[in-house]
This record gives structure tokens, C-alpha cells and sequence, in this order.
């Protein structure tokens, strides 16, 4: 009886140790529920990747870009709790890495990689020569244009350069075609600062320069000059500053302005006629150039998954990014968001019925420049949107703005 | 020591309370406060913080921009409290009027109070939209504007506009304060001030008034505690924007903490704003306490 009791005991224990193995892992995954991929792709990806590997579920969890970084940083005070993987921004890493919120992965990914995937895309994921996930989204914002529009106001070509861009849009706006031409995401917000980066990198200047302020001057102060008499000449649209991504692809799908700048993303919805009014004159290029200056511009937007530090399951996490991450998931899923893969790009999965977006990335990616990579860049992005906001606004001429700016991000401690 | 067996058993009976306040109050603001005379940060790295006095404050204390929010937040609180205060009373004297549907309309009047504070934003900042927003379109209709305008996107309109939302929100809280006041003034005594001669708003100024101030006040103080630390609404609404002119100094606490993860000078904000509501508290209660003086003499 006795002994019998005792084998029991000793089975059970040897059940419940085994079990842990044999164990369902969930992954707690925290995704972003605008731009690049839509949510329910990112759940048949994951449901794919549940089928392939059993025992493994993956719980999404999808938040505004604009929460996405305080989620990440609130979670790792969570243990076992928080997230397993990650979506975060090329603005990020730096800060993540320095104050140890993320897993360095630099080990855990194969070497040959490095010459398949775009150098812009691995930015997005470096930190003083480290690693800290892979580059899945790899966006920079193209420039849309409304081909009837232009035909209509007798343009043969769209602009080549943002100079250009102002004539054509006068001739828009008197020919009474749509009221205001331009639309942008001039809120008070991130999204502000790609448009800007990407407007000084065509002028030939740059916001930061070896961690200090460098927009008081040269191709910086241009294209705020450029941003301000866009808004004084009723060219853009003055509800631009209160807009976002979102905002910019409704208008521009009403047919409410004939040029727009925008990520990946509306080149796939403003042509799916169930989305817009303008399905098949959507038109995209690079990013403008600027006479003397730039042929085209860009601005770094591509965005990595990675693994908290906190998380239990590494392994089980990093199973999970490889999947979403190679090149056949992101062929199939490549309307929304292009491959991170250069071989992709040659693929009929990827370039059928978007040929144009595809010639346009290819000059794009290349010339993609990132934001200022410093750790203290939340900050540093914080006080420049206020200022050019501000300037905007009207409500401080650019260079008292601009200063004012420059004199808060040397304040920084 | 001749601690009666009555005062024994009251601390007796107080001691889980005091307790729990002690875990989920005291104990966290005395840790707030230690945390705000460090430079820590929120970090995952073990790197342990330095005590640095009083630099936080100081810091806080002389940027501009900290007290450029601070008054912006003043001018919220007094506009939108005062707001509150007249509309409340207004909609409580209407209610306790003998009226058919006066049930009904009691019952409506809590509506607003009772929605969360961030539907109740969303809710007006499409209101607000500059493309498809109600605002808009009553305006145009009516003829007051030949345009759609960007009204969170002004900064002369945003933080008014807040106010509005504020306000649409909280007054029903104060006229169901005051309602509830305005119920017990004897009928008979408002009778007899018209029978002397006293016009309404003489009964007003001289019965209803004080018959209602003591509740009102209690109201009117929480609502201004609570105004004064706002946040939810703005952060929905304007995220601080445009051009910082909605940024009150609430936002210095989450900004610092969340978004510059500096935890240290997070807590010293936090404590600056702690102490002004707590002068606030102070003030009311110095107040009270002279009124009630002066109903004794």
C-alpha cells in the first residue's frame, strides 16, 4: 500500500516536472494598429506561424504608434508579465539599448543576412554596433501625386523638385481644381519631424549635427522657409496642422489635394476602391529634391521587432520574429509594407501591380536619411515640434522659434 | 497617559483604515518625494541614483516653460470651475421649478457626468474635426463662418474649446449638488421673503445662496483640485498641441517621467503640483472654517 502511494507520488512529481516542456508558451506581442501592415495581416502571419510551430500562441496586442513606446517602457517594470516581442521605431533603439530595455540579438543572427537585407533597415535596428532585433517594416515616406488633377491643370510631368512642386500647385489652386493642393501631417507630433527631415535632407541640410543643434541655418531653415509659405500662400491645406498619417490618406483619398506625402502603406490603400475616391490616379515618387541640392530625399521610417529584456521566452520570441521577418512572409504581405529583402524586389509577388512604388523605392531606400540617433532623441524630437509648430502656426517667426529651440535642446541635461 | 476606553476603541476601529491609507497614500507620497530629490531614472540597467537636494525643483521652478503651464493651468481651472459653478446652479434652480417631465429631465441632466472622461473627448474633438465636424457645420449654416476651420488646431481656440468639453462634462455634478441643497430650503421661507417684498434675486442673494453654499463649496473645491491636475481630456483631445498652447502642468509630470524617463525630476513635479492643490485644500478650509466662525456669532 505504502509503496504504492509512493509510486504515484514519484509519477506525478516526474509529470508535473515534464510539464513545463510540453507546456503551452504564450508570447506576448504588442503591434501597431496604423501604417505598413493592417491588423489582420499581422494576425494571419501569426496564425500561420501558430500552425507551423504547436504549442506556441502568440497573444497580439495592437496600440496607436503613438503609444507604442510608453507601452514598452511601461512593461518592463512588468517581470514574466510584460511583452516577449516588440515592434519599436528607428528612433528608438538607441535609447532602448543604452538603458537595457532590449535583448541583444547581434548573436543569434546568421552573418549571411547582413548583404541580403538593406543597409537602411539594419539602422533601424543598431546600437553602437549591436543588434537589438530585425528590421520588419521598411518604410520611408513617398511622394503622391493625383495624375487627373495634373492632367487637368495641363501638367505633363510631376514635379522633380519641391521648388517645382510650388508652381504646379499654384496652377492647381487657380485653375479652382481642389482648394488647397498640399496636404501634410504637420501636427504637433512625430510625424511632423519625418516630413521635415525629409524636406531638409532634400535642401542639403541636417537638424542635429555631432549632438547639437544644426537647423538655425542652411538646408534646415529652408525647408521650414518652404513649410511656412506653403501654408502663407493657401497652397497646403491649413488643417494639415492637426493631422496625422491617417488624416493625410483620407484627404488624399477624397480627392481633396493633388500632392501628399505619406508612408508605404497609402500607395495599397489609396488605389483599393472599397478605401478612396481616387483609385487609379494615384501617382508615386520619391520624395522631392531641391535645385542645387538633392536629387531625391528620404527619411528613415522603417520600424524592427525585438525582445524585451524581461521576457521568459527568448528562444520562443526569436522563433517568432524569424518567421515574420523572412523574405517569403513578407513577399506574400508586400502591398501594405515592402520586403526588408534586396532580392525581393525583383519577384512578381512583389512588384505586380505596384511597379511604380517598387521604381520608387528603389531610388527612395537609397537615399533614406535617418533622425538625429541620439539617446535623448524623444526629447530633443519634443522640443523641435513645438517650436516648428509654433512657427507654423504663425504664432513666432522661424528664426526667434528655431532658437528658442535651440536653446532648450542645450539645455537637456 | 489617560487614553479613555472610548478614544482606545475609536483608534481601534480606525487602525485598518489608517493602515490601508498608509499602503496605498502615505507611504508612496513620502516615496515620491525621496525619489524627487534624486537624479533617478527609469532604466533596466542597475545603476543606483544620486541624492541631489533640491536641484529637481529649482530646475522646475525656474524653466519658463513650467510656469507658462502653470498659468495656463490657473486659467483653466478658474474658467472651467466657474463655468461649472454658473451653469450648475442655473440648471439646479430650473430643476427644483415645478415643470412636467421634470423627472425625465433630472434623470437626463446626469448623462454627461456619467460618461467616461475620454469618450467624452473623442466625442468632442470629432465634434471639433476640421473636415467633418458638427461645430463646423452648425457654423456654416448658420452663417457665422464662410469656412471649415481647424478649431484644435488654433491656439487661440484650443484651449477654450477643452474648456467647453470640460465643462459639458462637470456641471451636472454641481447641479445635482445644488439640487439636492436647493430641496431642503423650506418653502414656507422663500414665501415669506415674497410676501416682505424681496425680489427674486434678493431671495436668491439672501436665502438660497447661503442655504446652498456650504455643499457647493465642498463641489466646487474637488472640482478645482481635479481641474487643476487635468490631463485625460487634454492628452485625447490636443496631446498638449498645438504648439504647446493646451500643455498644463500635468503634462511636465508624465513628459519627464514617460517620455524623458527621468523619474526623479518626474516626482518633483509631481510634488509642486501635490503642494499647490494642497494650498488649495488649505484655502478652502480657512474659508469654511471663518464662515462657520461668523455663523456661531
Amino acid at each position: 500500500m505504502k509503496r504504492s502511494l509512493l509510486r504515484i507520488l514519484v509519477t506525478t512529481s516526474l509529470v508535473a516536472a515534464a510539464m513545463p516542456a510540453i507546456a503551452d508558451t504564450t508570447l506576448n506581442a504588442l503591434f501597431m494598429s496604423q501604417a505598413a501592415y493592417s491588423e489582420d495581416q499581422v494576425k494571419e502571419m501569426t496564425a500561420a506561424f501558430e500552425a507551423a510551430n504547436p504549442g506556441v500562441t502568440v497573444s497580439l496586442e495592437f496600440a496607436p504608434y503613438e503609444a507604442l513606446r510608453d507601452k514598452t517602457i511601461a512593461a518592463a517594470g512588468a517581470g514574466e508579465d510584460g511583452y516577449d516581442v516588440v515592434l519599436f521605431d528607428v528612433i528608438w533603439p538607441a535609447e532602448f539599448a543604452s538603458r537595457g530595455y532590449l535583448l541583444d540579438v547581434t548573436d543569434r543572427i546568421p552573418a549571411e543576412l547582413s548583404d541580403q537585407i538593406f543597409a537602411g533597415a539594419w539602422t533601424t535596428v543598431e546600437y553602437e554596433g549591436h543588434r537589438y532585433g530585425m528590421p520588419w517594416i521598411l518604410d520611408t515616406k513617398y511622394f503622391y501625386y493625383n495624375k487627373d488633377m495634373l492632367a487637368k491643370a495641363g501638367i505633363a510631368a510631376p514635379p522633380k523638385t519641391w521648388q517645382e512642386l510650388l508652381g504646379q500647385a499654384r496652377t492647381i489652386k487657380d485653375k479652382g481644381i481642389v482648394e488647397y493642393p498640399l496636404v501634410w501631417s504637420w501636427s504637433q507630433s512625430e510625424a511632423m519631424i519625418c516630413d521635415l527631415t525629409t524636406l531638409t535632407a532634400a535642401f542639403g541640410g541636417t537638424l542635429i549635427k555631432d549632438g547639437k543643434p544644426a537647423f538655425q541655418e542652411g538646408g534646415a531653415h529652408q525647408a521650414i522657409e518652404f513649410m511656412v509659405s506653403t501654408l502663407k500662400d493657401g497652397l497646403t491645406n491649413p488643417a494639415s496642422l492637426e493631422y496625422l498619417e491617417e488624416d493625410v490618406r483620407r484627404a488624399f483619398s477624397n480627392g481633396d489635394a493633388a500632392f501628399a506625402m505619406n508612408w508605404t502603406y497609402m500607395n495599397g490603400l489609396a488605389n483599393n476602391p472599397a478605401e478612396s475616391k481616387v483609385a487609379g490616379q494615384v501617382g508615386i515618387a520619391p520624395a522631392l529634391g531641391a535645385d542645387g541640392a538633392a536629387a531625391v530625399s528620404a527619411v528613415n521610417g522603417s520600424m524592427g521587432l525585438g525582445i524585451p529584456a524581461n521576457s521568459p521566452h527568448p528562444d520562443e520570441a526569436w522563433a517568432y520574429i524569424s518567421y515574420m521577418t523572412q523574405a517569403p512572409v513578407q513577399e506574400k504581405y508586400a502591398k501594405l509594407s515592402l520586403p526588408i529583402w534586396k532580392a525581393s524586389y525583383t519577384l512578381p509577388a512583389v512588384t505586380d501591380g505596384q511597379a511604380d512604388l517598387v521604381t520608387a523605392a528603389d531610388l527612395s531606400l537609397a537615399a533614406m536619411t535617418p533622425r538625429p540617433l541620439m539617446a535623448s532623441y524623444t526629447e530633443v524630437s519634443g522640443i523641435l515640434q513645438a517650436a516648428v509648430h509654433g512657427i507654423l502656426l504663425g504664432e513666432t517667426d522661424i528664426d526667434a522659434g528655431l532658437a528658442d529651440a535651440a536653446g532648450r535642446i542645450e539645455r537637456i541635461r | 497617559m489617560s487614553f479613555s476606553s472610548r478614544q482606545k476603541e475609536a483608534w481601534l476601529y480606525l487602525f485598518p483604515a489608517i493602515l490601508l491609507l498608509s499602503v496605498i497614500l502615505v507611504l508612496p507620497f513620502f516615496q515620491t518625494v525621496a525619489t524627487s530629490l534624486t537624479d533617478a531614472e527609469i532604466t533596466a540597467n542597475p545603476v543606483k541614483p544620486n541624492w541631489i537636494g533640491l536641484e529637481n525643483y529649482i530646475w522646475a521652478l525656474t524653466d519658463p516653460y513650467f510656469r507658462e503651464a502653470l498659468g495656463r493651468t490657473i486659467y483653466f481651472t478658474l474658467v472651467s470651475v466657474g463655468l461649472e459653478g454658473v451653469l450648475g446652479i442655473a440648471v439646479a434652480l430650473l430643476l427644483n421649478q415645478n415643470f412636467r417631465g421634470r423627472v425625465l429631465m433630472r434623470a437626463l441632466i446626469i448623462l454627461p457626468w456619467a460618461v467616461p472622461t475620454i469618450v467624452n473627448a473623442v466625442a468632442w474633438r470629432l465634434i471639433y474635426h476640421p473636415d467633418y465636424g458638427a461645430l463646423n457645420s452648425l457654423l456654416l449654416q448658420m452663417g457665422l463662418i464662410s469656412d471649415y476651420r481647424s478649431w484644435l488646431g488654433n491656439p487661440a481656440t484650443a484651449l477654450n474649446l477643452i474648456i467647453v468639453a470640460d465643462v459639458w462634462k462637470n456641471f451636472p455634478l454641481i447641479a445635482y449638488v445644488a439640487l439636492a441643497g436647493l430641496q431642503t430650503i423650506p418653502g414656507d421661507l422663500l414665501k415669506a421673503a415674497s410676501v416682505e417684498g424681496a425680489g427674486p434675486v434678493r431671495r436668491f442673494r439672501s436665502i438660497t445662496l447661503p442655504w446652498i453654499i456650504g455643499p457647493l463649496m465642498v463641489v466646487l473645491i474637488l472640482r478645482t483640485i481635479e481641474a487643476f491636475r487635468v490631463f485625460d481630456i487634454i492628452y485625447v483631445m490636443t496631446r498638449g498641441g498645438p504648439a504647446d498652447s493646451t500643455k498644463t502642468a500635468s503634462f511636465f509630470v508624465y513628459q519627464e517621467y514617460f517620455s524623458y524617463l527621468r523619474s526623479g525630476s518626474g516626482s518633483a513635479y509631481a510634488v509642486l503640483i501635490a503642494v499647490i492643490s494642497g494650498l488649495m485644500i488649505a484655502g478652502y478650509y480657512i474659508v469654511a472654517q471663518r464662515r462657520e466662525g461668523k455663523g456661531q456669532s
